[in-house]
């Protein structure tokens, strides 16, 4: 019983369709109703929007290519301006019918757009029939002119002609409605796929040297260990490919039958454990992982955060030590501190209220350079001299991101800055120059 | 200009041939304040030659350092798009995603070797893998369309290179009007390998050099200093169209690699496939640089013991770049030539030989002066001293000899110094430092043999165990006899003699294997009374005990080493005539390459006859003299003060100051009005302050400045 009618297609298309669109097929029936037949008048503009990889692209262009329908796809992040933008719909829109025109009109502005769009539907014949534009990751939109979108929006009203705009996006309507007001698109969503929809649409893409139930099942593994942290189809879909080959083994060497899926839960179980930890964070690289499946004695590929270490000069150490307590300790402290004689100040006298909470909860703090030099000299053990070489090491420590400047950039108003790394971070170089930064953090005392 | 007629005019004024600006060269610098010309032109020469010398060198050591890295980013490329130029159909390969492979370069803090490091890695990728590389900085690429439009300049610039010299004027033309998208590049990399593939038989040689479909790699040259947005937006528009060309990204990472994921969230992240690269450190590289380039005799020029500890610490303690090391080596040299007349033999033995024996009167009285000289002068008998000091013959003949001498220690120094080094590096603890750059410093500083460290490795050393002892002499013999002393064949006979002793030594052992140990006896004794005498009477066995075979030939192996650290290892600045080769102004240097602003200023401003010179201006101390530049005057002033200064009192302490030598006039001193023109010259100098940036306008109060500096530096 096919899901998919309507009158204006044929029906062997639609079971074609159908067949394509697993999942999504209220979805699909509910945009053929909007759009009619071909040469009715859409609804001007549409919104739809779902999470990543719920099938929005996907379904837009087989739904598109399938009924052949006349159509341009244009991704916005790749025309970062607006008049690539317009330019790439333009160009798509003449290549429709295979007169390749090699060099692309300059357009500028929306106006120019709206003249040569119509100019475009006469020369391609297309005047009789509905023109879709779809704009994928539509939410660069709202980067470009204000114009571009409320103009989008209505396009079909500007330009006269029988024109839909399909705006696809991640985020919600809410978030695009420019103040001035616009034209309300029609709004559609496109709901996550559920445990069973994954599992229907990963097995349908099964190897043709198994069989449909062999792959089900191992999907069916595989959704078990990975729904939990997992829910994006293209991932899920990459993760199944690397380690299939894995779960293939036991049975390539004839140690365990298709059926025995006890064997093969037991065999690729802990492999995708480790699959989780490394290849999914991109710890390593997937081919990396390909490589070790292959070896027999799988060797030891360390992952990215395993290089965590940072070598840096010895007064960049310093430098970095004074940067995180000048970030962390309040200034009032700093005399108890850096003072030889500071006297006894236990911390419960100089402590006010609103400190009580950890600083390092509350993140860095931004300080002026000369407290950040005032805190150095004081910490390393012998004298160090202004040099030039000091001033550029701080600079360098902003360039590397261990340091960030805060606010603008005046030096003759003395720059202030903040410590960015972590206290890991700044425990490990305080051992390597064997000085206690505990002791000297107020946090801890 | 001005003419002697008294009537108006129009004259014509010829440029006077005098005035033409000739444009100076390095030579020219070079023999600024020399008084010898001729000599000057020779050092000049010298100068160049070994400085070449000594870029060259360092830059061939530098690529054998790199060849590791670069053999494997070269094979990963290879590996990355196998695949694309094969055109699988596999399954697996349908259902993964394409994601773009990345090599994540670790090349360490030391971001000013970077290019250099780029700079070789884009010739060894053009001349083996691809002529499409574009180099990525994040300075130019604040946004995307700038990235874009850099890197569609830099690729298609280069299909120039490769193409045929017809279709330039066409590139030229249309490359002004090309469309910065992803979509042009694509077309434009399907011209360009059609076009190559067309012209391969024509052009065997380009093709042959590179592969089928070759890669377009583009290379972050400072993934940190990338702003987010750029990053994510170009990975997920080049992961659009990864099926359609073959692209390698390359992140050059100066921290560590995490960086990818603070800058790059998951969803970014998972378009990559990253994988690790990682340079050697760059302490490993000066350490290498130091002994091929330091260690040896293959330089005439050496740096003293205080000069290479100046380029080591700014090393270490700023900035860990090798680049600079080396800068600061050959600002060495153009400083030791330029300042030292007798620098002119510091070159190669053969051709100093020859330089002796042309050296003019003036000279040969420049190195009577020397002090090192006049020492070895003193140590003569007496017919000797009137020689040397008065026949420029017999000088030459001595300062000759001397030379070679000079040579030898040279060629003797370094091999046992090494060997020296195969001790005390394995000592716990390393009295005498880890590195052999240490020890080099320590050795050249004074005798080292009677330094406390050196006794107390020695120490160490008769501790050593004998597998330790033998593996070390047999090192040490590999390097006496892999060195071109000449003095060495004994030095290397009685070595061997030592390593058969201790075969020896072994085999007796094995033999004395089974006599039974004091200690085994001891276990079966269960009786307590029995056991404390047996061990008071081992303690005392122990006390008197004779050393064992092995331990007499131990020591006799450290004094042999000890005796050839006193003959050898003597420092360098005991020798005569070691200035000409030594050199050791460690203070220029310093002065140079570590430059103190703050310290230069303070000084200028606080005691202005430092760079003046002028008579008046001398001072002792804390007073403030009238005479002094008004800015100096003010800047005095002003390091009295608070936070906040009151102007108007500034103003009236400068007055004061700069009235005090006209006496105290009555008239002057009673009247509260300043002269106008003390006015302006005070208003004058605190402007000059404010630009210099130690005072700023202050909100807080009126009438005040702000401080913005605070100590005497």
């Amino acid at each position: 019983m096919p899901i998919l009618e309507h009158p204006a297609y044929p029906p062997a298309t639609l079971l074609c369709l159908e067949s394509l669109v697993p999942c999504r097929e209220s979805q699909v029936s509910m945009l053929l109703s909007i759009f009619g037949e071909r040469q009715q008048l859409s609804f001007p503009s549409i919104f739809i929007y779902g999470h990543t990889s719920s099938g929005k692209t996907y379904v837009m262009k087989t739904l598109l290519n399938t009924l052949q329908l006349p159509h341009v796809f244009v991704n916005c992040v790749e025309c970062f301006t607006s008049r690539l933008l317009l330019e790439e719909i333009l160009i798509q829109l003449q290549n429709g019918s295979e007169t390749k025109q090699a060099s692309p009109v300059p357009c500028d502005t929306f106006n120019d757009f709206v003249r040569l769009f119509k100019q475009a539907l006469v020369s391609q014949n297309l005047q009789d029939q509905t023109v879709y534009v779809v704009l994928d990751r539509a939410e660069q939109l709202r980067e470009m002119e204000a114009n571009v979108l409320p103009a989008f929006l209505r396009l079909q009203e500007l330009t006269d002609r029988n024109v839909t705009v399909i705006l696809l996006s991640e985020i919600v309507w809410e978030m695009f409605r420019p103040n001035t007001g616009c034209f309300e698109p029609f709004i559609l969503y496109f709901p996550d796929y559920s445990i069973g929809h994954l599992q229907k649409i990963l097995s349908q893409n099964h190897p043709p040297e198994y069989s449909a139930d062999f792959y089900s099942a191992y999907i069916n593994i595989l959704l078990g260990v990975f729904y939990m942290v997992c829910r994006d189809l293209k991932e899920l879909q990459h993760l199944a490919a690397l380690n299939f080959s894995k779960y293939c083994e036991p049975v390539v060497r004839r140690e365990a039958k298709e059926r025995d899926t006890r064997k093969l839960w037991k065999n690729i179980e802990p492999h995708l454990k480790k699959a989780m930890q490394t290849v999914y964070l991109r710890e390593i690289s997937s081919s990396q992982w390909e490589r070790l499946q292959c070896e027999e004695e799988p060797g030891q590929i360390k992952g990215l955060s395993a290089h965590t270490h940072v070598e840096l000069p010895y007064y960049s150490k310093f430098l970095l030590i004074a940067a995180y307590l000048a970030s962390y300790n309040p200034v009032r402290t700093d005399k108890r501190f850096f003072l030889k004689h500071h006297g006894k100040i236990k911390k419960t006298n100089f402590m006010k209220k609103h400190e009580k909470t950890s600083n390092h909860l509350l993140g860095p703090k931004p300080f002026p350079l000369d407290r950040l030099l005032a805190i150095l000299y004081s910490i390393v053990d012998n004298r160090v001299a202004p040099t030039a070489n000091i001033f550029s090491q701080i600079t360098s420590l902003v360039t590397l991101q261990l340091l960030s400047v805060v606010g603008n950039n005046d030096q003759l108003d003395g720059p202030r800055y903040k410590c960015t790394v972590s206290l890991d971070f700044i425990r490990a170089i305080a051992r390597t120059v064997n000085f206690d930064i505990i002791k000297y953090l107020y946090d801890f005392l | 200009m001005s003419t002697r007629s008294l009537s108006k005019g129009c004259f014509v004024f010829k440029p006077s041939p005098k005035r033409r600006k000739v444009s100076r060269t390095t030579a020219d610098y070079f023999r600024e304040g020399n008084s010898d010309l001729e000599d000057s032109e020779l050092r000049f020469a010298t100068c160049q030659s070994l400085q070449k010398q000594v870029k060259s060198e360092t830059e061939q050591i530098e690529e054998e350092l790199n060849e590791q890295l670069f053999d494997n980013l070269v094979s990963f490329l290879r590996r990355s798009h196998s695949a694309f130029q094969e055109k699988t159909t596999e399954w697996t390969w349908r259902t993964k995603s394409r994601e773009i492979p990345t090599a994540a370069l670790v090349l360490g803090v030391n971001v000013t070797d970077h290019d250099f490091t780029f700079r070789s890695l884009s010739e060894v990728l053009q001349n083996n893998v691809t002529p499409y590389i574009a180099l990525l900085e994040a300075k130019d690429c604040p946004g995307i369309k700038n990235l874009m439009q850099k890197l569609l300049g830099q690729l298609m610039n280069c299909c120039i290179d490769v193409g045929s010299s017809e279709e330039e004027d066409y590139e030229q033309v249309s490359r002004t009007r090309v469309r910065c998208s992803m979509t042009s590049l694509i077309n434009w990399y399907e011209s360009a390998t059609k076009r190559t593939d067309s012209e391969t038989p024509g052009k065997k040689r380009t093709s042959s050099r590179h592969w089928q479909s070759p890669p377009v790699v583009v290379i972050f040259k400072d993934m940190e200093s990338f702003t987010t947005k750029v990053l994510q937006d170009f990975v997920i528009i080049s992961s659009q169209h990864i099926g359609e060309f073959p692209l390698v990204l390359i992140f050059g990472i100066a921290t560590s690699p995490m960086i990818i994921h603070s800058l790059l969230p998951h969803s970014v992240s998972s378009l990559l496939c990253i994988e690790l690269f990682q340079s050697l450190s760059c302490k490993d590289h000066l350490s290498t640089i130091i002994d091929k380039v330091l260690l040896t005799t293959q330089f005439p020029l050496k740096l003293s013991e205080k000069v290479l500890q100046v380029l080591i610490n700014i090393f270490l303690y700023h900035d860990f770049s090798v680049q600079n090391f080396i800068k600061g080596f050959q600002l060495c040299i153009v400083e030791h030539f330029h300042s030292n007349p007798l620098s002119i033999l510091c070159c190669q033995l053969e051709e100093a030989k020859r330089r002796v024996n042309s050296l003019s009167h003036n000279q040969c009285e420049n190195v009577r002066r020397l002090p090192s000289f006049r020492r070895y002068v003193e140590s003569q008998a007496s017919e000797k001293q009137i020689a040397l000091l008065t026949a420029d013959s017999s000088l030459k003949e001595a300062v000759w000899k001397l030379l070679e001498d000079l040579n030898v220690y040279h060629e003797n120094y370094f091999p046992i110094l090494r060997c020296l080094h195969v001790f005390t590096s394995s000592l716990p603890k390393y009295p005498l430092g880890k590195q052999i750059r240490e020890l080099h410093c320590a050795c050249l500083e004074n005798r080292v043999w009677e330094t406390e460290e050196y006794e107390s490795s020695l120490q160490l050393a008769r501790m050593l165990n004998k597998s330790d002892l033998v593996t070390m002499l047999q090192k040490c013999v590999e390097i006496l006899v892999s060195s071109p002393g000449r003095e060495f064949d004994e030095i290397v006979e009685r070595l061997k003699e030592f390593l058969t002793q201790f075969q020896k030594l072994e085999e007796a052992y094995q033999e004395r294997d089974e006599s039974v140990s004091p200690q085994k006896e001891l276990q079966k004794k269960t009786n307590l009374y029995n056991l404390q005498k047996t061990l008071l009477e081992l303690k005392e066995s122990r006390r008197s005990k004779k050393l064992t075979k092995f331990e007499m030939l131990r020591f006799e192996v450290v004094d042999y080493i000890d005796s050839l650290v006193r003959r050898y290892l003597v420092p360098a600045d005991h020798k005569t005539l070691h200035e000409i080769v030594y050199f050791n102004t460690a203070s220029v240097l310093r002065e140079h390459l570590n430059a103190a602003p703050r310290i230069a200023l303070h000084t200028a401003l606080n005691n202005p006859y430092s760079y003046l010179k002028s008579e008046a201006l001398k001072s002792d101390g804390g007073s403030i003299s009238n005479k002094a530049p008004d800015i100096c005057i003010a800047y005095k002033l002003h390091l009295e003060c608070g936070r906040l200064i009151n102007l108007v009192d500034w103003l009236e302490a400068f007055s004061t100051v700069v009235t005090a030598a006209e006496g105290p006039t009555a008239d002057v001193a009673s009247s509260d009005q300043v002269d106008d023109v003390i006015h302006a010259r005070f208003i004058r100098a605190v402007s000059e302050l404010e630009l210099l940036g130690f005072i700023k306008p202050s909100k807080q109060k009126t009438d005040h400045v702000a401080r913005l500096t605070w100590g005497g530096c």
